[in-house]
């Protein structure tokens, strides 16, 4: 990183004033030859060379309208970043639901985040499954420990969905807030191939839908019925952030996890279930409590839907191809 | 507790409910206590500012993921700091969700010597554009509270007068502002206001100044500096000097003029950059920017969490170089004017009226 201006090339002049040629520039000390180019009349026209350009993503929107920025590839500096949460000696726990057959995907999961999550910072790997003894031995790294956390399977799948909702909330409260800074919370049939790192870290982080990130918000998958809690009109919405990938601070995540289940034991109870369950809450929470950070959909991708799109510099973490209806089945 | 909320469905044991309801209380207040802001610094990190507030429902236009808000500048540095310019945010949304936080911001100002003469047109002006509609103490450090100007404000805004001493230099007048600050923030700041905001009196707001500058720790682009490599940077390049910065290092040189934060991170600055004039004096040593120096020292590593565009500190220069472009029908990057420094050269800083030192870059 070279610490320089805040431009980009752009061949006009910019920031000038008037220096006369032999006297110093104003009353700061000059920094000898070749500066005196960023300080002549206007006629000169010095081009902004390549040295200004810093801001490496001109193609997308890097912060938000209420200024949470918006993590992509080139819009942060890894060591800055890993630097100073070293510095604050963090642990990140990383929870993950391996529930009835999802246990299959733990090792892959497991193997694939020891090489590109959080490395190099004290991690805590949350495994909630009802199957303990299938909870595969994965070689850890210094500083890093797996905790399998027993819970109950349901027989829907949609249950078994939302029902990390009050798991989370429920650990958060008893022991995370003991154990760990940040909490990360992901669905388990993925694997990561690049960084997933501390730039991802926040108070309060959700993470773009790779389907949506381009759409209208009309056109996003909201729940649209006003009965439902998870309602959403028309007429409002940021992004359509992704059920499979949130986190932040283990106040902040306890927070909405327990306004997610709450507001569906509301729904249950009122005998309506939200089009995509836990991910239609977790949107209106965050419609209405904004994250101090958004992840790019480089974040969570499916590469057999997708493809690779030029937007996307990095694919970090993606789905890994399943039968759906063979994992759902009982 | 994980027992109790297991067997709470179905079950109405009233002596359960109870200790239940008792439980949850103190959870609460405990969830408050531990994760209040103003409390240690990993914590005032993890809580945020302008986070997880419930907001009304402002209809507003949806970001669009594929648009970035600026092409022309940088709007996020290398460590994912929002750097503010016009465009970049929603005035109607930012104001939301403060709102809801019921913040308190702390505006301190020094008013020392001939230096109270700017004083009523700096408050004149924050009433009409600094923090609109939010709760604002004024905090005015003076040696001469008598002459205070009295302003009509209105509720939730007030002037708070404190007194401090003054000192034959200018040098040293700037310099002990730290630790005023510093000492003020200890004292009853935190007990106060929620954010501070310090700012040099020989200014005046022109437009908007509102709760997009709030963070736990703000510093404010040096308009001279704006496109300017580190090696140009004018931070302290005697390594005796605690304030020394090596040529090749510095992401920004921030001004002295205007910087903030939450009052656990000011008070942090403060003190650092008070503790480190006081050993440079020792050393017999004056940082060549004086606190300025040391400002940018501490922001190089503590790196503030937003950096506010020039468009908050404009000088005389800036201004020219904006009415020029204007007149070349070349586009500005600086595009709106909200705070201007008056100062136009060193007359009023020095001690002898009749010096009048010449500088050919506006201050």
């Amino acid at each position: 990183y070279s610490g320089r201006g805040l431009l980009v090339p752009s061949g006009h002049l910019v920031s000038c004033r008037v220096l006369r040629k032999g006297q110093p520039w104003g009353r700061r000390p000059s920094r000898g030859p070749g500066w005196g180019r960023l300080c002549c009349p206007p006629s000169c026209r010095p081009r902004v060379a390549a040295w200004l350009s810093l801001c490496r993503r001109s193609d997308v929107l890097v912060l938000t309208p209420w200024l949470a920025p918006i993590v992509w590839e080139g819009t942060f500096s890894p060591e800055i970043l890993d630097e100073q949460f070293r510095l604050q000696n963090v642990t990140v726990g990383l929870t993950v639901f391996a529930v009835k057959k999802y246990v299959a995907f733990l090792r892959l999961f497991l193997e694939t985040a020891e090489q590109h999550f959080m490395v190099g910072h004290r991690v805590t790997y949350y495994v909630f499954t009802d199957r303990p003894a299938d909870v595969p031995h994965v070689l850890l790294r210094e500083g890093r420990r797996l905790e399998v956390l027993a819970v109950r399977s349901h027989a829907r799948w949609q249950d078994v969905s939302m029902h990390r909702m009050e798991m989370i909330s429920r650990f958060s409260e008893q022991r995370f807030r003991h154990e760990v800074d940040y909490l990360v919370c992901v669905d388990v049939d993925m694997k990561f191939r690049d960084r997933v790192g501390v730039e991802i870290l926040s108070p309060l982080f959700g993470t773009l839908h790779p389907a949506f990130y381009s759409a209208d918000r009309r056109a996003f998958t909201y729940e649209r019925r006003p009965r439902s809690q998870a309602y959403i009109p028309p007429d409002e919405g940021d992004f359509y952030y992704l059920g499979g990938f949130f986190g932040g601070s283990v106040a902040e995540v306890q927070r909405l996890t327990s306004a997610c289940h709450q507001a569906m034991v509301l729904d249950k109870a009122n005998g309506i279930e939200a089009v995509w369950h836990d991910e239609s809450h977790l949107n209106k929470y965050l419609l209405y409590h904004k994250p101090t950070k958004v992840l790019s959909p480089e974040y969570l991708w499916d590469q057999q839907l997708l493809g690779w799109p030029s937007v996307m510099k990095k694919l970090r973490f993606v789905a890994v191809p399943k039968n759906h209806k063979e994992m759902r089945s009982p | 507790m994980a027992k109790l909320l297991k067997i709470l469905p179905g079950q109405c044991y009233a002596s359960h409910k109870v200790i239940v309801l008792l439980l949850t209380g103190i959870t609460f207040t405990f969830h408050y206590c531990y994760w209040n802001p103003k409390s240690q610094h990993l914590k005032s990190l993890l809580a945020g500012t302008g986070t997880a507030v419930r907001e009304s429902h402002t209809k507003y236009l949806q970001p669009d993921a594929l648009t970035p808000s600026r092409r022309d500048v940088l709007v996020l540095t290398p460590w994912l700091a929002p750097v503010v310019w016009e465009g970049t945010f929603d005035i109607d949304l930012l104001n939301a969700q403060f709102k809801l936080q019921n913040a308190t911001i702390g505006l301190t100002v020094f008013a020392v010597k001939n230096y109270m003469s700017f004083l009523e047109l700096f408050l004149r002006s924050a009433e009409k554009y600094f923090m609109a509609g939010h709760r604002v103490n004024y905090y005015v450090f003076t040696d001469q509270p008598e002459l205070v100007p009295q302003l009509p404000l209105p509720g939730g805004r007030r002037v708070i007068v404190l007194r401090t001493q003054s000192h034959q230099r200018w040098q040293d007048i700037s310099m002990q502002r730290m630790g005023a600050i510093s000492r003020g923030a200890r004292q009853r700041f935190l007990k106060e206001v929620d954010y501070l905001v310090c700012a040099d009196v020989d200014m005046e707001f022109r437009d908007h100044v509102g709760v997009e500058i709030l963070s736990s720790l703000f510093g404010t682009i040096h308009p001279d500096f704006m496109a300017v490599s580190r090696y140009s940077f004018s931070n302290e390049r005697r390594p005796e000097s605690q304030a020394y910065i090596p040529e090749d290092e510095g992401d920004f040189y921030y001004i002295g003029a205007f910087f903030g934060g939450s009052v656990a991170e000011v008070y942090r600055l403060t003190e650092a950059c008070h503790q480190a004039i006081m050993i440079d004096k020792a050393n017999h040593l004056e940082a060549i920017w004086q606190e300025e120096s040391h400002l940018n020292k501490y922001l190089l590593y503590h790196k503030p969490t937003k950096l506010l565009s020039p468009e908050y500190m404009c000088d005389h220069d800036l201004l020219q170089d904006m009415q020029h472009r204007k007149k070349l029908g070349l586009s500005n990057i600086v595009r709106r004017i909200r705070i201007f420094a008056l100062l136009k050269n060193k007359e009023v800083k020095s001690n002898n009226a009749s010096q009048k030192v010449q500088s050919t870059d506006g201050r």
